[in-house]
């Protein structure tokens, strides 16, 4: 048994990584979010959802004027990075301003209602619009980046197999570490996002110290949102096909994600991301065989949501966070 | 207008010619129409007109079991649309219940439950496995399916189930706080859904994604209940329990003690309440509405597969209690009631009619926008509308006030005393 679990390794780890990466720039929405405003934004896995629908039909139409063509293809998913990264930025802050700033000092209970509205009327909305212009929702870009690699792994030693991947797979990995490294900065090395970090703390103290506190969040939500946008991109030309109903679910990991590695704690999203990918790739590769046949890879959902289960229970203040007692 | 509701307050009498005159109109228009919804639905609307009369409490409970019991079943039985006006009314006496629990949760205790459907799924699997053959794969002793006799015991163990998960489910979650316990319920509805899709391996114990079909209907002394407009009366009597459970906890000590919890922890704490027992006992008594509807439900569709029980549903039954009032017992029961009859009638109408109109070349309708299919947005809507316009629903909880002095004189003769309501503040900060 664990020879078998040796020899899948490889792959496990690459596809897992690739999975990981997504879910940690989701999680840096959630967790930016959640920093700031102690609020669980429900609406950002529709954020990204809506991002992959937006890069896709950009994708579609490009090539229907025949500019991918013409143009190399790298140039042409930079192009639509950024333009979806905007268009999905300033969504977020709409979104902001719209359904949460009226509800800043209401109960904390409104205020999720508010985005799990926020929530299904975007699920709906994209439903709509891409039924009604395609006559299907579930939406399959153009294939790109499909040139398959192999790394060695089996040169290294005869347990492992090979691992195999494809050029958006490094593709993907390398946008996600540009924009975490560029996001760690952002928020570590500038004015702006110490401005970031003295809201988190404490806003009414920051306030005080001529900080525009609603600049700043709605500053929040665009970086988070324009990032799950791009991620968004990113997942639709890894894994191809999306419907509206991905948002959901790949949103519901990355929180997962984002509470392993400490609600509010960037860095710690980051890793939580990458773990929770790795660990689910695994789950799904190996329950079957770890459990002789009774749990097959189908329970690899239920595997992530008892993750979030159990990290809650026994270290609510995740992996890298730090506990904190309540002021009364 | 004002002029009319200014005369008609304070009079008692005239409160009830109006409202019989409206019965009568609205139960002899359905008579004589049987084809119209909107008859039906305005005969519903009296309920909500008697809930409105200044009628002393017992009275108006007699009027809403003749109007439920005898006439809204007699007008509407002569035509073709009789059953499927009982299953309209039958669905929308599942929800309700099921929104009273709920509301119990959400609106008395203030926990957000988005994975409430996983206990009307628990209900509905407990009757579904042992009513059919299923329960043969691995229980080592008996003979299934079970006869129709069954049901009612199984009401019963429906409701002590789903109970039990909810307090096992309670139990690790309830000590994480407020926001996180709604992802963590919407993952226990999602795994609750993934367990039964796939559980029919090792042992076939759920018969997977493929579902339970024929499951025994209920039975009495030999007589069956398999017409909606039978099962309207088991809903009935179960959902007048429920309403008269709901109104006992919710003055009881219990009941104020989760408004306490719910204002604020720490302050409700370190007034004596023990903060875990008392949300357990949110979670269960909740759950177990949710579960005995879920027999209900298995039993009146003969069917269960795990589709009926998605996130769909769970928000379905939140947007029930928000439109309706999280906290107030009749709002939530118009709540459910309305989401419900525009969930099976209004949609579908709509759409039908629509759908005429562009067959007849008038507009060109495009599918992707029939209103059928635009449940989440509307939800969506209604729950973002109500969250930032109207937090209190629309008939907002009240609580009651007690007169001090009654109160001092003696414990036997202020119950005579009037007491008098103003509105509860928890959700209009």
């Amino acid at each position: 048994m664990l020879a078998e679990i040796l020899q899948s390794l490889p792959q496990v780890l690459v596809d897992g990584i690739a999975l990981g990466a997504i879910y940690a720039v989701i999680a840096l929405g959630y967790t930016m979010v959640y920093g700031i405003l102690e609020l669980i934004n429900f609406a950002h896995g529709e954020i990204f959802m809506t991002g992959a629908f937006i890069g896709v039909a950009m994708l579609i139409l490009m090539t229907g004027m025949g500019w991918l063509a013409a143009m190399p293809a790298i140039l042409a998913l930079i192009l639509v990075l950024v333009v979806t990264s905007i268009l999905t930025g300033f969504m977020g802050v709409g979104i902001e301003r719209m359904a949460y700033r009226p509800l800043r000092n209401s109960p904390k209970l409104i205020t999720l209602i508010s985005a799990i509205g926020v929530s299904f009327l975007l699920q709906d909305l994209v439903r709509f619009i891409t039924e009604y212009k395609r006559g299907n929702y579930i939406l399959t870009g153009p294939s790109m980046f499909n040139e398959q690699f192999s790394i060695k792994f089996s040169s290294i030693s005869s347990s492992f197999s090979d691992a195999f991947f494809k050029t958006s797979t490094m593709i993907l990995i390398i946008a996600v570490v540009i924009m975490m490294i560029g996001l760690d900065f952002f928020v570590n090395k500038t004015k702006w996002g110490m401005a970031m970090r003295a809201v988190a703390q404490d806003r009414e103290t920051a306030s005080l110290m001529s900080i525009n506190v609603n600049k700043v969040i709605s500053l929040t939500f665009f970086i988070g949102s324009a990032l799950g946008g791009a991620t968004g991109v990113l997942f639709a030309v890894q894994y191809g096909t999306i419907d509206p109903y991905i948002g959901f679910i790949l949103g519901l990991k990355a929180f997962t994600a984002a509470v392993l590695g400490g609600i509010g704690n960037i860095r710690g999203a980051m890793a939580g991301g990458l773990m929770l990918g790795i660990l689910e790739m695994f789950a799904a590769a190996n329950l079957q065989l770890l459990t002789g046949g009774i749990f097959g890879a189908e329970y690899k959902d239920v595997f992530a949501f008892a993750i979030l289960i159990v990290v809650l229970i026994f270290k609510p203040e995740g992996l890298f966070g730090k506990a904190v007692t309540e002021k009364v | 207008m004002n002029k009319l509701t200014s005369k008609l307050k304070g009079n008692k009498l005239a409160q009830i010619i109006l409202l019989v005159l409206y019965v009568l109109i609205t139960s002899l228009s359905l008579y004589l129409a049987q084809a119209s919804v909107t008859a039906f639905l305005l005969m519903l609307f009296s309920l909500l007109l008697l809930y409105y009369t200044e009628l002393p409490d017992r009275l108006k409970w007699l009027i809403a079991g003749v109007v439920l019991i005898g006439v809204i079943p007699f007008v509407s039985s002569t035509g073709p649309g009789y059953q499927s006006y009982m299953e309209v009314a039958t669905v929308v006496g599942i929800y309700v219940a099921m929104a009273l629990g709920l509301n119990i949760v959400v609106g008395l205790a203030g926990l957000l439950d988005l994975g409430f459907v996983a206990f009307f799924a628990i209900g509905a699997y407990t009757y579904g496995i042992f009513a059919t053959g299923q329960a043969a794969n691995f229980m080592p002793f008996g003979t299934f399916p079970l006869s129709g006799e069954s049901f009612w015991i199984f009401i019963l163990i429906g409701c002590f189930v789903a109970a039990l998960f909810g307090v096992l489910l309670g139990i690790p979650v309830l000590r994480v706080k407020g926001d996180y316990l709604a992802i963590v319920t919407l993952g226990f509805g999602e795994i609750i859904r993934i367990v039964f899709n796939n559980l029919d391996k090792p042992v076939n114990i759920t018969n997977g994604a493929m579902g339970l079909a024929s499951v025994k209907p209920p039975e009495i002394f030999g007589y069956q209940f398999v017409y909606p407009n039978q099962f309207y009366y088991i809903v009935l009597a179960i959902l007048f329990l429920v309403i008269l459970a709901v109104r006992r906890f919710e003055f009881s000590k219990i009941g104020r003690s989760w408004k306490a919890v719910r204002e604020n922890e720490i302050a409700a704490q370190s007034m004596g309440i023990h903060l875990v027992r008392t949300k357990l006992l949110a979670f269960a008594i909740g759950a177990s509405f949710s579960g005995m509807m879920g027999v209900v439900f298995a039993a009146k569709q003969t069917f269960v597969d795990p589709t009926s029980f998605t996130l769909l549903e769970s928000i379905t039954i939140l947007v029930m209690v928000i439109l309706g009032g999280m906290g107030s017992v009749p709002g939530v029961i118009l709540g459910a009631a309305v989401i419900t009859i525009l969930n099976l009638q209004v949609l579908t109408e709509v759409t039908n009619y629509l759908n005429q109109l562009s067959l007849d070349g008038v507009i060109s309708f495009p599918e992707a926008l029939a209103p059928a299919k635009m449940q989440r947005f509307i939800f969506g809507a209604i729950l973002i509308i109500f969250a930032i316009y109207r937090p209190q629903g629309l008939i907002p909880s009240k609580n009651p006030v007690f007169d001090e002095e009654s109160l001092k004189e003696g414990s036997k003769k202020h119950r005579k005393e009037k007491i008098t309501v103003e509105p509860d503040k928890g959700f209009q900060a």
